[in-house]
């Protein structure tokens, strides 16, 4: 393969909401076909990053390109290239799984012909064939996790950009999420940027991780050269955390407690 | 896994024109609505409700009284197509605190990141306001041939009928959709909503003629699009004076300045 662009490339960003500073001078490469895991404690600015590359939040200073496309000048095209899956479960419970996604086919502009074969394709690879015709509101949360990665994947996105796609689901709902993940990938080769604060998580499937703290990165690569930076003094990503963060890993303040009560809250 | 997932695409490399990007992208979200109101069946009946009971008891009463002077025609002729662009008016107003519902559930920051053009998103809305307008104006018209009032068979007539209060209901929808945009939570939206459909609806000639308003709430009729919408409803159900094509004229205006509107304040939604 030729040597194209990065997946995603952020040079210097910067994002301020009032005078809290989200997210500060962050670089940050995505290479293609890789599963990237972009780490840290709630309030570190993960989903800001993530704001800005899905064309959400204006860059306030550096740049971001998505294959080489501007996110802000090139929008349109960005968006075509991106699948992203929400933090929140918003999949809409009005609608049956299958016109859930088929709306997501129709709005990636999935030729007509192939649109019903493709939404089934989606909606089959996600294991919600049996569900498929019940409107979503009926879905249990995992279902419904499995369900926007459908909605996600039915455009045959080239990045797939999840925001906490476990957050709230119990361990089987969870490794299950991730199996789907890797499954894609191994079948696509398409890259995901993938944001958690599960550490076992990204410690298991990602193939290289970066470690967000109070809007900077303080660490990246593989899970395996981050244990071993540690020489010994630790042998998982936690450990690694704490050694570049203090022990500060749960002091997110009480903006956190309640963007966490929110989440919880609106998770039932 | 029967069927293998596409392999990603090369790229963007199918240059859409943007026109027909509009177009197809607002028929998909207009599809997706009415797929919502398909399993809506029994909101859609109750929502009739209202309009039904403002007919039958405030139109009976007043029809009686004669308190309202309308000339030659009977006050409940006079009122029903006051009372359809009234509940087209009260389904609108609905969508803004829908569109804050969607933006707190995450729904509209997914479709905002997918290419579609936030006109169409818009669009989607409005005409969904203005299918369940519809729905509601059946109920009423069916209700109103009932009790008497004398409306026209004319199919053409009853299209255009069709056609003003797709349009009236567009243009509430986005402009509630407008203020949803400004005031970005859901109990001040409510509240709002309150305050402002009244209002609207008083300062019409829906539940009287013009030409008993005080001279000050004439001048809030002249720019009010409701007034505009009862009139050409009026025309067309039961035959009254009115100027059609200054009618229609400005309820499409309205309308289009009202999604460009919304759609300019629908990425403070997500911010």
């Amino acid at each position: 393969m030729t040597p194209g662009p990065a997946a995603v490339e952020v040079r210097g960003l910067r994002h301020t909401f009032g005078d809290t500073v989200a997210v500060d001078d962050l670089d940050l490469t995505v290479q293609p076909g890789e599963i990237f895991g972009l780490l840290g404690p709630n309030g570190a600015g993960k989903t800001t990053t993530i704001r800005v590359i899905t064309t959400l939040l204006p860059p306030m200073a550096g740049s971001v390109t998505v294959f080489g496309l501007d996110v802000n000048g090139r929008k349109m095209a960005v968006r075509r290239l991106v699948g992203y899956v929400p933090q929140l479960l918003s999949a809409d419970g009005a609608l049956s799984g299958r016109e859930n996604v088929a709306l997501f086919a129709r709005l990636f502009d999935v030729p007509r012909a192939q649109r019903r074969e493709r939404t089934a394709a989606a909606i089959d690879a996600m294991g919600l064939s049996e569900a498929a015709d019940r409107p979503a509101s009926t879905y249990s949360g995992g279902m419904v996790r499995r369900l926007e990665l459908a909605q996600a994947l039915v455009s045959s996105p080239r990045l797939l950009i999840l925001d906490e796609p476990t957050i709230g689901l119990d361990p089987v709902a969870r490794s299950g999420v991730w199996e789907r993940i890797l499954d894609v990938r191994q079948q696509t080769g398409m890259t995901v940027l993938v944001t958690t604060h599960y550490m076992d998580e990204a410690e298991q499937y990602c193939d290289r991780v970066a470690l967000m703290h109070r809007g900077r990165i303080r660490a990246m690569g593989t899970p395996g050269e981050l244990i071993a930076s540690l020489d010994g003094a630790g042998e998982s990503l936690d450990d690694v955390f704490r050694s570049y963060t203090g022990d500060d890993l749960d002091s997110g303040g009480f903006r956190d407690v309640r963007a966490a009560r929110r989440t919880a809250r609106r998770l039932g | 896994m029967s069927v293998p997932l596409a392999a990603p695409h090369a790229g963007s490399a199918r240059f859409a024109n943007p026109v027909r990007v509009l177009f197809s992208r607002t028929g998909a979200m207009c599809l997706v609505e009415l797929q919502k109101l398909r399993r809506d069946r029994t909101e859609l009946i109750t929502r009739a409700i209202q309009p039904a009971l403002w007919l039958v008891i405030f139109g009976e009463t007043f029809t009686r009284i004669r308190a309202i002077p309308t000339g030659h025609t009977p006050y409940l002729d006079f009122l029903a197509p006051g009372i359809l662009a009234q509940s087209a008016l009260f389904v609108s107003i609905f969508y803004g605190i829908q569109i804050i519902w969607e933006r707190d559930a995450g729904v509209l920051a997914k479709l905002i990141v997918t290419p579609t053009p936030r006109a169409a998103l818009v669009t989607g809305k409005a005409f969904a306001a203005g299918v369940r307008a519809l729905f509601q104006a059946f109920v009423v018209v069916i209700l109103a041939a009932i009790l008497g009032v004398g409306m026209t068979a004319n199919p053409l007539k009853l299209l255009g009928t069709a056609v003003v209060l797709l349009l009236g209901s567009a243009f509430f929808c986005c402009l509630s959709i407008t203020i949803a945009g400004l005031v970005l939570k859901r109990e001040r939206m409510m509240g709002i909503g309150q305050a402002i459909m009244m209002p609207l609806f008083f300062a019409s000639n829906a539940l009287y003629p013009v030409a008993i308003m005080p001279g000050w709430l004439r001048v809030l009729n002249h720019i009010n699009p409701l007034s505009y919408e009862v009139e050409a409803l009026r025309g067309l159900l039961i035959g009254a004076p009115a100027r059609l094509g200054l009618d229609f004229g400005i309820l499409i205006c309205a309308t289009v300045v009202a999604i460009s509107v919304a759609s300019g304040l629908l990425g403070r939604l997500t911010r």
